[in-house]
């Protein structure tokens, strides 16, 4: 073994080198990352709205339930949540390895590529050409378009890593590479089988659910994770706790986070589910090792660090990694006896997961990482916390009032005494709390674009404004002689 | 020493296992699936949906109708009942047959049974205790069948006779199972509600149709028309509360037409070796399940 990997990321690098690399990139995927969370939080609160008001905007035709909720997930996940993932993954190859963003262009090309891309895959989900596969909604030709963004981003971070001037790989490193790596190989995988030469009958669902799967079990945890064990230890100023915990949560979350997504109730061979069940549960062991290792770097200083926002965020993440998984496989075990599939406990897990943990994690780092980019601080630290209390709090109010009511939920969708409609009915006191937490979430990410926006025109208004003043002192100049 | 490769192998082997789990093996097991054959008739299932149902499949999806309703019969397992279908002529033995094939009768009622057939004699029993009951009728000189009934709450509350099972939907494209029931589920909505005119009407009105519905009015579907010198004979027909203004009707689009069409194939009737059942009654005729597959009383053939 060679000496070990630094334990805490490395802190002295010439920062304005590496920064100035990866300002123009970074702000525009972070900024359009801003947008694209605003436009989903939009369509998720007229999709929430819905279930209270069966009438509302039911006249037009894009803004159906069953287009505005792909709309939402698409831009959430595709608009925000990857591509926020690609800002931070190249902050990591750029910090960890102490060399500059190779090939910026790349990046600002391909981020171009994939905002398009996204944003023709939610206009066709509104105008009925959603693909049919969840998670997947965007119609196949905008696809096309974002894997190609991707690629172009993907490239520049290889070549960021391959002259990388610190060879040892610390932990995020294994984390945010295996992640580049792997959303292409799923998102093409995907594309080709189910809308290019799609693949017969129910395997097309099996295919699907392994691209879910994948994503939110396998590409979420390993962004995700990077940033954990990435800035946890940078923002308390302590060590990774153990660098061999981390690696082995890496070793758990890609051997089988990407077995866990076939429902027990799939039209499949059984042992099928059987298996994404067993693997759900042995996920339990990396949601374990982060907790431990995070506990552990962490020391029970929490209470300490509480003022630090970007901190708040990231901690409230882990929670939500750790929940997620450990919610997830206890709900696939008690599945097979007790069914709790197709009640609201489905959706609440996958924003759990997404939100709960992935986007969290995200606003941490991006909270966390800008100032350092920019070398200037938020305008507004309390625009920053309200964000956090409103994301908390919104978060909580979404995802816990579907998960409780869905223990309402099952028994009586399982009783076939209880008429659907009643079924129906009990849920709609915990659906309209939900809509509270959406909401809060929406206003949340307007205060987030407008934190981004705040600090990027903090550093920018400076440069321009003696830009200006160099480019007009002559003119100026020669209105005083005259 | 350098992991940059370590960490790529890692990640392309770990993707390939679970591609070879997930996504390869299931093409070579689901995906080559061909027509199977019904229980009993021999008949080819599943049929392709008609055209016009093909069409509806893409305005479901394009709709997203999967996000709100799923396409999955859950079943918790399969009972045998026995079926008295004849007496025979030999009451006397028979009545003696029953009360062994069932203690808990007394002879009153086994006559009274006897007087009513076809009657159920023991229903959810194993397969063992249903065939030796059935035994016992028929050495009696009676005729007893044996039924494959799959239960769960799912068929409890009618919305299917068997569980799904892949081949349920070999001729979809998107093929869309649905992952929730914020409306109940539709994999066979077109058995339970064969009425083309009630799916109109439920599109255009959903809480006429179902009061307390949270399905949002797909109006858009509909033209709201000024009746010419002929009424159309699309028109829906309405009730009177929600009549169009007098000279006007409310013609369904192709769509909603289409949508309906892919609604009335949702049927999954044939009772298959993987999910075997026996049909109660006489499956009307449809395009999804020929007519004769599930009209035999005959008893299933059991699949061990």
């Amino acid at each position: 073994m060679p000496a070990p990997a630094p334990t805490s990321a490395p802190l002295a690098a010439p920062a304005s080198d590496l920064a100035v690399s990866l300002r123009v990139p970074l702000l525009i995927l972070f900024v359009s990352a801003g947008i694209w969370v605003v436009i989903a939080s939009a369509f998720g609160l007229i999709a929430s709205i819905k279930f209270h008001q069966p009438n509302f905007l039911a006249d037009s035709l894009s803004l159906t339930y069953g287009r505005v909720r792909p709309a939402f997930l698409g831009s959430m996940l595709y608009g925000f949540c990857i591509q926020a993932a690609l800002g931070v993954s190249l902050w990591l190859f750029v910090r960890l390895g102490r060399a500059p963003l190779a090939q910026p262009w790349l990046v600002i090309v391909g981020a171009k590529l994939w905002n398009l891309g996204v944003t023709i895959g939610v206009l066709g989900i509104l105008i009925g050409q959603q693909s049919g596969f969840e998670y997947l909604d965007v119609p196949g030709y905008a696809a096309w378009i974002m894997m190609l963004g991707y690629l172009l981003v993907g490239v520049a971070a290889v070549l960021t890593f391959h002259r990388r001037i610190e060879r040892n790989l610390y932990v995020s490193h294994w984390f945010v590479l295996a992640a580049l790596f792997w959303f292409p190989w799923i998102f093409s995988t995907a594309e080709l089988l189910l809308i290019k030469y799609p693949v017969r009958g129910m395997a097309q669902a099996a295919i699907a659910w392994w691209y879910v799967a994948n994503l939110k079990g396998t590409f979420f945890p390993l962004a995700g994770l990077a940033c954990v064990f990435y800035f946890i230890p940078k923002l308390t100023s302590h060590e990774l706790h153990s660098r061999h915990l981390a690696l082995f949560a890496f070793w758990m979350v890609i051997l089988f986070g990407g077995w866990c997504g076939v429902p027990n109730s799939a039209p499949l061979p059984a042992w099928m589910p059987t298996l994404s069940t067993v693997m759900s549960v042995l996920m339990i062991l990396a949601a374990v090792t982060v907790a431990l290792n995070v506990h552990g770097t962490v020391d029970g200083r929490w209470s300490k660090l509480g003022a630090n926002a970007p901190l708040r965020f990231l901690r409230v993440g882990v929670c939500g990694f750790i929940l997620a998984i450990i919610l997830s496989a206890v709900s696939t075990v008690v599945d097979a006896s007790h069914p709790v599939a197709f009640t609201w406990l489905t959706p609440a897990l996958a924003q759990l997961n997404y939100y709960g943990f992935f986007a969290m994690v995200m606003f941490g780092a991006i909270y966390s990482l800008l100032p350092r980019l920019l070398g200037v601080g938020f305008p507004s630290p309390k625009l920053v916390r309200a964000h956090f209390w409103l994301a908390l709090l919104g978060l909580l109010l979404a995802v816990a009032p579907l998960g409780i009511g869905a223990l309402f939920e099952a028994p009586a969708l399982n009783n076939p005494n209880v008429p659907f409609l009643q079924v129906v009915k009990g849920t709609l006191l915990f659906l309209r709390v939900s809509t509270l937490g959406d909401l809060l979430l929406g206003v949340g990410h307007l205060l987030f674009c407008a934190n981004i926006v705040g600090i990027a025109l903090r550093f920018f208004r400076p440069r321009v404004v003696s830009a200006y003043d160099t480019a007009t002192a002559d003119l100026f100049a020669a209105e005083g002689c005259s | 020493m350098n992991f940059g490769p370590l960490v790529f192998l890692a990640a392309f082997f770990a993707v390939a296992g679970s591609w070879c789990g997930f996504v390869l093996a299931p093409q070579l097991q689901v995906g080559h699936l061909q027509q199977d054959k019904v229980v009993g008739t021999g008949n080819p299932y599943p049929l392709a949906r008609p055209g016009l149902a093909q069409q509806g499949l893409q305005v479901y999806r394009a709709n997203g109708c999967a996000s709100c309703h799923s396409q999955q019969i859950r079943q918790t397992g399969t009972v045998c009942d026995v079926l008295l279908t004849d007496a025979g002529t030999n009451h006397a033995a028979l009545i003696a047959g029953l009360l062994q094939a069932k203690p808990s009768l007394t002879e009153s009622d086994a006559k009274a049974l006897v007087a009513k057939l076809p009657q159920p004699i023991v229903q959810g029993q194993t397969k063992e205790q249903a065939d030796a009951a059935a035994k016992v009728l028929n050495a009696a000189g009676g005729k007893a069948l044996v039924w494959i009934a799959p239960v769960g709450p799912d068929i409890a509350r009618g919305w299917g006779q068997r569980r799904t099972v892949a081949e349920d939907f070999l001729y979809d494209y998107p093929v869309m199972p649905g992952s929730q029931r914020v409306g109940p589920d539709l994999a066979n909505v077109g058995m339970r509600l064969p009425d083309a005119n009630w799916h109109l009407l439920h599109l255009y009105a959903p809480q006429h149709a179902a009061k307390g519905s949270t399905m949002p009015p797909y109006r858009y579907l509909f033209d709201k028309r000024k009746i010419d010198a002929v009424a159309s004979p699309d028109a829906l027909v309405m009730p009177t509360d929600l009549m169009p203004p007098p000279g006007y009707e409310i013609v369904p689009k192709g769509e909603a037409k289409a949508l309906v069409a892919y609604l009335l194939s949702l049927r999954a009737d044939a009772p298959l070796f993987v999910s075997p059942f026996t049909a109660a009654t006489p499956a009307p005729e449809s395009t999804n399940a020929p007519a004769s597959t599930a009209t035999t009383n005959a008893p299933a053939t059991n699949p061990k």
